[in-house]
């Protein structure tokens, strides 16, 4: 080390940088930001549906707040979350120094505040933000929507543009610098859930640069993209928008796929029952993801062959599903197993998106469908997946790598407090939504006929606890980074496989600048 | 070993009857219960399908969940290091890898069966006995019942739950937000077609004990059609998000006996070519007050505010447009003011209701103009632009 190996100093380290350790944590540190922002939407959300009738917010603010939830969630949250994750795990996964395009990569980090900014800056405009849903269906979002949709729509290119930069510096990364010997079939889970996740959003991400402007365009060139008075059509803003949306909740849960494929053979202390299994499994669903986006449309109207289609095509893909999970309980049998925090979070991500899987396989069913389609069912479903999908998965990655990270060990206790309080909030929130969903409770509404009561308070107050139990995280995060117990070990789990592991903790500023021999 | 067989029973059993006896019934009521936590079959017999479907579907998800959990569970407690287990190192079985994807595929083609069938059911509207055509504004519904003499008989439907429970200074009803002014009245025992659109954005027809939801969708028509068994109310709501109200425009179907719903219609179409003579009639300031307070509480108070005093929309109480030139007033009523909140009321009050909250307007709230606007007035000027 020495020279000009290390980083510099002061607040410039942090603009100019080019190395993937520090953008990672960029991107950690502003996903995390993000999450509780969006979190915040949650709480009031939640606080106005404590109880029937109008308290706290006017309808017209609840729909901003529903709106940024998801946007927020989606796009500032998880997607950079896992981003940052990939930044820094994969070339210390692949034995590579730094990324393929470490300048690009800086550039794909820091266009996000600002994308944000703006974002954010529009619940301040007149009119107010965007009012239309996360999904933004058109008219809604185009004539009749407030005019800071321009903002919006600028927003929108922004991330898109991050995420897609994002996208093929990590394809060039794992397609050329992976250490000697490391055959496509010998690298590890997350770097080829990211490859293949990474191959979808530069599939997709153009497709919705392409439906935001189409809305430009209606908004403001007098085309008339998705208005039938000029001859265009609403629900081809929908059949646009859902063929981005589908592949992109496989990006969303592909990476927490990968990750729990490492922590639950570390924690069993085996080897993961089925490698090529999984591969295939990732890469079927990826094929999948895009040839099934209509299932969100089921009521939309279209032809009765249309829906047979989409629904053969969508409950197919339970079949890559269902082998993942039996292939992640398998590896657990039979194993040596210990509970630490990763593991909690990851067998509490097969247990809760097990269940997700369930009700999304129900959701498939197109006549069913047309009973749950926008009710809180499925409000409850993607939560399900989302939260205890890919959130958990985070918050498994942060416990399992910190210390590689910083080279101190996190607080034991505190984190296990953290899985368990998360896991019961959770739940209180979102598994009574199955219940009122079923009952007949339209998703999107501020407020809801009394038979609903019941059922939403229990929500509200879960709610509360599950965002309670995110500042213990945070607390412990912090406390970890400052003051926890200082360890150089280079295996922080004696279970863990894998090149990240066999450099000391903290990681050297460039792991790799010699390539690992892989065998 | 007995007794811990009988645990074991006991820890399976229980759960299984709490769970049976929740969702096994069938016997739920038209309307959503307190502590409802399943779907209703409704009334229909598209419903009772789609009801055994999910229920199919929900009891292999239950099935294959208690198998994948029971080996969860069984993994996570016999094979804990701190109770000495060893680890296994194999892994890789073709055998097992195939059944477990065989397997689920087989299970998927079973509920593809009958799913395929119940769907084209639901896909054939042909031979319907009546048509109805519901459209979707923000935020109330249209309903029109189409008469192949062309005496159509059309309405709109909005919700009459009071202000005041809704901000929390009066006691809820019953049917909290699940009511409206009109209902829309069906005939029993007849196959009801009906054709979904909208007339600016988004919205999404929904009755749960019908099984009919259709998005409403503007400027195309989509279908759907219902058969009800049962005379009774049934209620629903909108379920696309379509704008600021999008949770307050309920809906509300009346299933009678035909010849109830014959009388109604009867009663429409007379109502109907009443309203054609009262157009030529000059009503006098207090009758048009009256009527015109009627309207404007259930119509434009959410925006304008119960004194005028505005919220959403602008004050009604000393506004210039509303205390100024007659037909600026007309005119904001009928064609709206494109880029704000404030709608076209032209197409969807008759003119003698709309002359009745035009005089209103200019002399309630204090404004006192002291002028009738008379349906003619409203006619006149809808002629001349």
């Amino acid at each position: 080390m020495g020279e000009h190996h290390g980083p510099a100093k002061g607040i410039s380290r942090w603009f100019l940088t080019t190395n993937h350790k520090d953008i990672g944590a960029l991107y950690l540190w502003f996903s995390f930001a993000m999450f509780l922002l969006g979190g915040s939407f949650a709480m009031i959300i939640r606080a106005e549906l404590f109880q029937p009738g109008l308290q706290l917010v006017e309808p017209e603010f609840f729909n901003q707040m529903t709106t940024m939830h998801g946007l927020v969630m989606v796009f500032g949250a998880i997607m950079p979350a896992f981003v940052g994750l990939a930044n820094y795990m994969i070339p210390m996964m692949i034995g590579a120094p730094d990324m393929a395009l470490p300048r690009m990569n800086n550039w794909s980090f820091w266009i996000l505040p600002p994308a944000f900014t703006i974002l954010a800056g529009t619940l301040f405009m007149e009119g107010g933000g965007p009012n239309f849903g996360w999904t933004f269906y058109a008219p809604l979002s185009t004539t009749y929507a407030p005019p800071s949709v321009t903002f919006f729509i600028f927003g929108v290119h922004i991330m898109g543009l991050s995420s897609i930069m994002g996208a093929i510096n990590i394809i060039a990364t794992i397609v050329n610098m992976r250490a000697p010997g490391m055959t496509y079939m010998k690298m590890p889970l997350f770097v080829w859930t990211w490859l293949i996740t990474a191959f979808l959003l530069v599939a997709v991400m153009p497709v919705l640069a392409g439906a935001v402007t189409m809305m430009l365009m209606d908004i403001h060139f007098g085309t008339s993209f998705f208005s039938a008075a000029g001859g265009g059509d609403p629900v081809l803003f929908q059949h646009i928008f859902w063929f981005f949306g589908h592949p992109e909740v496989y990006i969303i849960i592909l990476p927490a796929f990968g990750v729990v494929s490492h922590i639950i053979p570390a924690f069993s202390r085996k080897p993961l029952f089925g490698y090529d299994s999984m591969v295939y499994a990732t890469a079927s669903i990826a094929f999948l993801s895009f040839i099934v986006w209509a299932h969100h449309m089921y009521t939309v109207g279209m032809p009765v062959a249309g829906e047979l289609f989409f629904m053969y095509a969508t409950t197919l893909i339970a079949v890559p599903t269902a082998a993942k999970v039996f292939n992640w309980i398998t590896t657990m049998f039979r194993g040596s197993l210990s509970f630490e925090t990763p593991m909690l979070f990851a067998i509490g991500f097969v247990v809760l998106f097990t269940i997700g899987g369930f009700t999304g396989l129900m959701l498939s069913i197109a006549p069913a469908d047309f009973q749950y389609h926008d009710t809180y069912f499925v409000v409850a479903h993607f939560h399900y997946t989302m939260v205890a999908g890919a959130i958990f998965a985070m918050s498994a990655s942060v416990y399992y790598w910190i210390h590689k990270w910083t080279g101190r060990r996190y607080n034991e206790s505190m984190g296990k407090a953290h899985f368990w309080i998360s896991f019961l909030g959770f739940n209180l929130t979102f598994f009574p939504q199955h219940f009122v969903g079923l009952a007949g409770m339209p998703r999107r509404i501020p407020d809801y006929a009394l038979q609903f009561a019941d059922f939403n308070m229990m929500s509200s107050i879960g709610a509360f606890i599950y965002g309670a139990s995110q500042l213990l995280f945070l607390y412990n995060v912090i406390a970890t980074i400052r003051s926890g117990k200082k360890d150089d070990t280079a295996k922080t789990w004696d279970g863990a496989e894998g090149l990240e592991w066999e450099v000391p903790s903290p990681a050297p500023y460039h792991t790799f600048s010699v390539p690992p021999q892989v065998k | 070993m007995c007794f811990k067989a009988k645990q074991l029973c006991k820890l399976v059993l229980y759960p299984a009857i709490v769970l049976l006896s929740i969702f096994g019934g069938s016997a739920w009521a038209e309307e959503a219960q307190r502590w409802q936590v399943n779907m209703t079959p409704g009334v229909t017999e598209i419903g009772h399908k789609i009801f055994d479907l999910h229920m199919l579907v929900f009891w292999i998800c239950v099935i294959t969940g208690i198998g994948v959990f029971a080996y969860l569970i069984y993994s996570i407690v016999a094979f804990r290091k701190s109770q000495g287990a060893e680890s296994a190192h194999f892994h890789e079985n073709t055998t097992v890898e195939i059944l477990w994807t065989v397997i689920p595929f087989l299970i998927l083609i079973a509920i593809a069966v009958p799913s395929t069938k119940t769907l084209l059911e639901i896909y054939d509207t042909d031979d319907a006995d009546l048509d109805i055509l519901v459209t979707g504004y923000q935020w109330k519904w249209k309903y029109e019942y189409l008469d192949a003499n062309g005496e159509n008989v059309s309405f709109f439907s909005n919700l009459s739950t009071a202000q005041g429970e809704i901000y929390n200074a009066e006691d809820k009803g019953q049917h909290y937000l699940l009511e409206v002014d009109e209902p829309v009245v069906v005939p029993v025992g007849k196959k009801i077609r009906f054709l979904v659109t909208a007339n600016d954005v988004l919205h999404s027809w929904w009755v749960p004990a019908i099984a009919v939801k259709r998005d409403a969708v503007p400027g195309f028509i989509n279908e759907s059609w219902t058969r009800i068994e049962e005379p009774g109310i049934y209620r629903g709501q909108c379920a696309e998000l379509c704008g600021r109200n999008h949770g307050y425009m309920p809906i509300v179907v009346h299933a009678v006996e035909q010849e109830e719903y014959d009388a109604w219609l009867a009663e429409r179409k007379a109502k109907a070519a009443q309203i054609k003579e009262l157009m030529s009639k000059n009503f006098t300031l207090d009758e048009q007050m009256e009527a015109g307070k009627a309207i404007y509480m259930s119509a434009c108070v959410a925006c304008h505010g119960v004194n005028g005093e505005g919220g959403v929309g602008k004050p009604i109480a000393g506004s210039p447009i509303a205390t100024g030139e007659i037909t600026g007033l007309i005119n904001i009523l009928v064609n709206g003011k494109p880029g704000s909140a404030m709608p076209a009321f032209g197409n969807q009050f008759n003119d003698v209701d709309l002359a009745a909250v035009i005089t209103f307007a200019r002399n309630g709230f204090g404004n006192n103009m002291g002028d009738v606007v008379q349906p003619i007035d409203v006619y006149n000027f809808k002629q001349g632009q």
